[in-house]
């Protein structure tokens, strides 16, 4: 069993394709907990979930010993990652399979990439 | 490999012999020990204890076989001292020590395996691997070309097709990509890649003499896919494809020119190759599942059966070119359905729907070449004449260039 995740990405400036009515929403809302529900079931959810906009984030860093805090993102770019699940999968097929799920309820591009075998992570 | 072995194999024919079970041993010992790489070095070693022994015993009677056992014995040897080494997984080296047969080096039950080729093609035209990756990792690890013969095909150096191979090596470990033929559910899809990718190394093959080796290569892999996938009749009309084009490939240049299908001296087409692919394209006309790569093969047939280029039946080739048109709605099939339509309606006819399609090929030489041949059939020299220019200009190949520019002149 190898882990992979699945991550979405937002473009800055960019029309969201994120759910504007409130009925929107909740078909959105509908078609996310029963896709994760899915995974639950099937052993392949391991974590995910959505995070705030890169407004939000900290670097931190070590500098002469001391940890230094920075406002904002890593990198200064103008696509940032939306939210994310990481999944169980038997092998690339399968994983992309769930993407293409994954696809199908939030109705945005998924990348998926392999995590390395270590730690915790098997291959 | 030394200067000195290579030549040996030259030699003793071997080099063939290696070429052909190439991809069978690799794709067997890929299942075996589950390593692209691992596959490769066994396979390489087992060549090289070949090349000692066949020379004097002769080459065995199931050579593959006999390269299948070798290389899976050097491998698991190899396991096995690094096992007791490394401390690798004690069920890595229990298999290892159960797989071990008597008789090392004799070839034994397990030959190679048909399917692993075909779980082989499927892991190699995996759509998350990049065309230019498919292509060469098809070529080097199923049709056993070297890295350098892959790299001179596709006009790259040796050290960047190195790079492209391990680059597509790696993604397939790391991402896992899988082993196996796809389910039902995907199959569609992952076969026209596979499909696509060998076309494509037939065509890249069209493209001067010493690229001729890719259309063999070709062949004999679409001729391995079709028989490993009876129930696939794309696989059979895409063999049938290249085998009608390849029969016309003696008449396709004089004196290293080309020569239109119009010119050709049909009297040196390949018979045995026509009735071949015939047969292939009347088995899939009864079968009734008719799509692009079986369409195509069609209108090969019909061209490939008549005895002159005024004789061909080309009310058949429209309707044909028509259908071909409805399951794949490219600019390039409608240019040649327009084509087919100045041996019927005249080039008039041909024109008009020359200039429906002409703004999506702008760039695309035989369009322009196609335009100036029916300017020209009307008496309407400018406009030809910058027709055909223009294709001059946009030809890939010099032989093209060569022959575009001597149906310029002859405007004159």
């Amino acid at each position: 069993m190898s882990q992979y995740l699945l991550s979405t990405y937002a473009v800055e400036g960019e029309v969201s394709r994120a759910p504007r009515t409130p009925e929107e929403m909740g078909a959105f809302m509908e078609r996310v907990v029963a896709l994760e529900a899915e995974m639950e079931a099937s052993g392949t959810f391991v974590f995910g979930g959505a995070l705030h906009g890169p407004d939000a984030a900290t670097v931190a860093r070590k500098s002469d010993g001391d940890l230094i805090m920075t406002d904002g993102p890593f990198v200064e770019a103008k696509e940032h990652v939306a939210g994310f699940y990481i999944i169980n999968a038997d092998d690339l097929d399968a994983a992309l399979a769930w993407a293409g799920k994954v696809v199908d309820a939030i109705n945005q591009p998924i990348e998926v990439r392999p995590f390395r075998a270590t730690g915790r992570v098997e291959a | 490999m030394t200067d000195a072995v290579a030549a040996a194999r030259e030699a003793t024919g071997l080099e063939r012999v290696f070429r052909e079970v190439y991809g069978q041993a690799v794709a067997t010992l890929i299942r075996i020990l589950g390593d692209i790489t691992l596959a490769e070095d066994a396979v390489q070693e087992a060549f090289a204890v070949a090349t000692d022994r066949w020379r004097i015993d002769g080459v065995p009677p199931n050579p593959a076989g006999w390269i299948v056992t070798t290389a899976r014995n050097r491998a698991i040897d190899a396991l096995r001292r690094s096992a007791r080494g490394l401390g690798l997984p004690a069920e890595l080296a229990s298999v290892a020590v159960a797989s071990q047969g008597p008789g090392t080096e004799e070839p034994g039950e397990d030959g190679p395996v048909r399917d692993d080729q075909l779980r082989l093609i499927f892991t190699c035209c995996h759509p998350a691997l990049r065309p230019e990756h498919r292509v060469a990792l098809t070529l080097r690890l199923l049709g056993g070309l070297s890295v350098d013969e892959v790299a001179r095909s596709f006009l790259v150096s040796e050290s960047a097709m190195a790079k492209r191979l391990v680059r597509a090596k790696y993604k397939i470990k790391a991402a896992k990509i899988p082993y196996r033929v796809p389910e039902e559910a995907d199959l569609p899809e992952r076969l026209r890649s596979v499909l696509s990718v060998l076309y494509l190394i037939y065509n890249t093959g069209l493209d001067g003499a010493e690229r001729s080796p890719l259309r063999s290569e070709a062949i004999r892999l679409s001729r391995a896919l079709a028989e490993l996938m009876p129930d696939e009749p794309e696989a059979a009309g895409l063999l049938a494809l290249m085998l009608l084009s390849e029969s016309r490939t003696a008449a396709r240049r004089a004196d290293g020119e080309l020569v239109l299908l119009r010119d050709q001296d049909r009297a040196v087409w390949d018979r045995a190759m026509i009735e071949e692919g015939h047969a292939i394209v009347q088995a899939c006309i009864r079968r009734g599942q008719p799509g692009p790569f079986q369409l195509q093969a069609a209108i090969q047939a019909v061209h490939c059966d008549a005895a002159s280029f005024e004789a061909t039946d080309w009310p058949q080739i429209v309707a044909l070119y028509d259908h071909l048109f409805s399951v794949l709605p490219t600019p390039v099939v409608a240019l040649n359905r327009a084509i087919a339509i100045a041996e019927i309606e005249g080039p008039g006819a041909a024109l008009f729907a020359l200039d429906g399609i002409a703004p999506g090929l702008d760039n695309y030489h035989l369009m322009h070449a196609a335009r100036g041949t029916m300017l020209r059939r009307l008496g309407r020299r400018d406009a030809a004449q910058a027709a055909f220019a223009r294709a001059v200009q946009l030809a890939p190949t010099d032989a093209e260039r060569r022959f575009l520019a001597q149906q310029l002149n002859e405007q004159v």
